[in-house]
């Protein structure tokens, strides 16, 4: 994984509340066996028409979208299924960070787990960050904080260890690999 | 003082978290299924690990199988390529790393939340994962249960353990007792509709009191299936004697010697009387009626018998309602129905087919209503039809299938057409979850049934109290 430290960019908002994992990927695209490729499919059933044109006032397809990596969505976005398809599409599609005031718990692990930003603000932010979309924002890792065109910084919450693996380009896997000797003994005195 | 979860958690503590790191924490059992594992094994190949437990391991297809008895049984190629694909690849992957399948044929396949119960592998105390929202079901058993994505399942396939930060605690405590005709769904459905689809994120339900004391096992398994309906990732129930007398015959529950040091473990779990939590609710069973969804997710819920709400100019909320192509103000009852469906890992065993079918028999599914009744796994549909539920089923006019996830989210091409109303006893109405276009609306078997009858959205009680 590419190490992250920051990511400046205009924004795409889909205010909407509880946008699911179904929305973001619908399940029939789901019977893959690799992880590639799955941008074209993201939230199809709103970016598509019947006959597969492109819905032209869905909030992606404006002109004004293009090249946006952050998305600004309305609160609990991600609930609903596990599929790591969720994120794997977000970031095929060019989206690295995702911003709402919650964000359910399984996309949000597998958001980090792949270098996809989950980025939760307070309602006033929040609220800015709607009534400006293509505003021009920068997340900062690091200092992990968000800052918004008028100059306004705040900060947002993310797990130590996860910003850690995403500074620094490592994965998890290779760290609990690193935690074999304590597995083993874990399973040496082990109940079962 | 401890919770329930507490303990469970502190006892699979290989590394215990810091300010630092996350807990690194051991599972039990793996549960892995044709869609969020290829890609996990995928990397396992990359960088040359083995699975450390292929005996903690167990693979079953369920989300993108046919139905259809000639796909499975008779030599008829599974129409879909792409799942065929899928199929083939988790074959290939289970016996390149040795993980045990219950493959296409096998009679213990089946929905994965399914099969770890009745095989008698959920066990109380355990932890249990699988790359699936769902297995919040298992922890009826007083199991730690939740989904994971597949880059951790590829981090349980390769260590056994995940990196986890503690969760907060939510107790939902359900006094008094459920009325008759009011299932365990109905109550499953009226707690999210109170607590919001995302009241739960951070926490882990511990469901209690009276009310739950009084549910069977699969009933347990129907309420913590949809905790994650309400964003927690897992729901826990304490075990009993009625965990235990489910689990006693199970052929992969402990026997002998075994299972008498498990007793004892699994007696000690139950939280202490005065451990706090988090959060609590407390909700009135007696108070409750059969519920019904109206919109596009699990907590917009009202009774049947009652109508939709009114949030004068919610935008989401409109739209929501648009989608469904219904009406602020108007009672859900008597909606039509075009499609209904019995089945899935919330709804999908025995318990479930013998309540539609006390309804169904007899009578005869409304003219112009597909009705698709699957049973959740093999093993289910063995037993149902050993008791004769299957005619019930064939005589009302509905189609009975083999097993799997079929029509709860449609991806084995068993799907709702655009603009139909279905009315599922799934677990999620989401737009386009049981199609394109599909308007789902969540009910109880018996509610589903009744409505079959009707063709319209039905209380159970119309027929049961006559």
């Amino acid at each position: 994984m590419e190490p992250i430290r920051q990511i400046r960019s205009r924004t795409a908002v889909l205010p909407s509340t509880n946008i699911d994992t179904d929305q973001i990927i619908p399940a029939r695209f789901l019977r893959t066996t690799t992880r590639e490729g799955l941008g074209r499919q993201l939230f199809a059933d709103w970016r598509y028409g019947a006959d597969g044109s492109l819905v032209p006032d869905f909030a992606l397809n404006r002109p004004e979208a293009s090249g946006c990596s952050i998305l600004v969505a309305g609160r609990n976005f991600g609930c609903g299924s596990s599929r790591e398809h969720a994120p794997w599409a977000l970031l095929d599609y060019g989206v690295r960070a995702v911003i709402s005031t919650e964000i359910a718990d399984i996309f949000r692990n597998n958001s980090l787990m792949n270098g996809l930003l989950p980025i939760v603000v307070d309602e006033t932010t929040h609220r800015w960050l709607l009534e400006h979309p293509g505003a021009e924002v920068t997340i900062d890792l690091e200092s992990s904080t968000l800052q918004l065109p008028t100059g306004v910084r705040v900060g947002f919450p993310i797990e130590g260890f996860a910003r850690y693996c995403l500074l620094n380009g490592v994965d998890e896997l290779g760290f609990l690999l690193s935690k074999g000797p304590d597995i083993a003994a874990y399973e040496q005195r082990g109940r079962s | 003082m401890k919770t329930m979860f507490q303990k469970v958690w502190e006892q699979h503590e290989v590394v215990p978290e810091t300010a630092d790191t996350p807990a690194v924490l051991y599972i039990d059992r793996h549960l892995i299924h044709e869609v969020t594992s290829p890609q996990a094994f995928t990397v396992l190949r990359e960088r040359g690990l083995a699975v450390r437990r292929p005996d903690r391991t167990l693979a079953t297809i369920d989300h993108s199988s046919p139905t259809r008895t000639e796909q499975i049984f008779g030599g008829a190629p599974i129409t879909i390529e792409s799942a065929a694909r899928q199929i083939a690849q988790l074959q290939r992957n289970c016996a390149d790393f040795g993980v045990e399948l219950l493959d296409l044929k096998s009679e213990l396949r089946g929905i994965v939340h399914i099969v770890g119960p009745e095989l008698g592998l959920t066990q109380p105390g355990s932890t249990v994962v699988c790359g699936d929202s769902h297995t919040s079901t298992h922890g009826a058993f007083g199991a730690l249960a939740f989904g994971i994505g597949t880059t951790e399942v590829g981090h349980v396939l390769a260590t056994q353990c995940l990196l986890q930060r503690r969760p907060k605690t939510f107790a939902v405590t359900v006094d008094g007792a459920l009325a008759s005709a009011v299932t365990a769904k109905d109550l499953i459905l009226a707690i999210i509709g109170q607590i919001g689809i995302g009241g739960g994120t951070g926490h882990v339900f511990e469901y209690r009191g009276a009310a739950i004391r009084a549910l069977s096992m699969e009933e347990r398994m129907t309420v913590c299936n949809m905790s994650i309906e309400a964003g927690a990732r897992a729901g826990m129930i304490a075990p009993d004697e009625t965990t235990f007398s489910y689990l006693a015959a199970r052929p992969r529950a402990p026997k002998g010697a075994a299972w008498e040091r498990a007793l004892e473990h699994w007696r000690s779990l139950p939280g202490d009387a005065l451990a706090g939590f988090d959060r609590e609710l407390k909700v009135d069973a007696a108070a409750l009626e059969p519920m019904v969804t109206y919109g596009t997710n699990p907590g917009m819920v009202i009774p049947v018998s009652g109508s939709i709400p009114d949030k004068h100019g919610d935008p989401v909320f409109d739209k929501a309602l648009a989608y469904m192509g219904l009406h602020a103000g108007e009672p859900i009852g008597n909606q039509p129905v075009n499609v209904v469906f019995i089945g899935s890992c919330t709804n999908g065993r025995l318990s479930d087919l013998r309540s539609a079918a006390r309804l169904l028999r007899g009578r005869k599914i409304a003219q112009g209503v597909r009705a698709l009744v699957v049973p959740g796994s093999q093993l289910v549909k063995k037993a149902a039809e050993a008791e004769g539920l299957d005619r019930i089923f064939i005589e009302a006019g509905a189609e009975w299938r083999e097993s799997g996830c079929s029509m709860c989210l449609g991806m084995n091409g068993d799907t709702v057409g655009k603009g139909e109303y279905s009315i599922s006893t799934s677990n999620r109405n989401f737009e386009g979850r049981q199609g394109q276009g599909a308007r789902t609306l969540l009910a109880s078997p018996l509610t589903a049934a009744a409505s079959a009858v009707r063709g319209r959205v039905t209380d159970p009680r119309q027929f049961l109290n006559a």
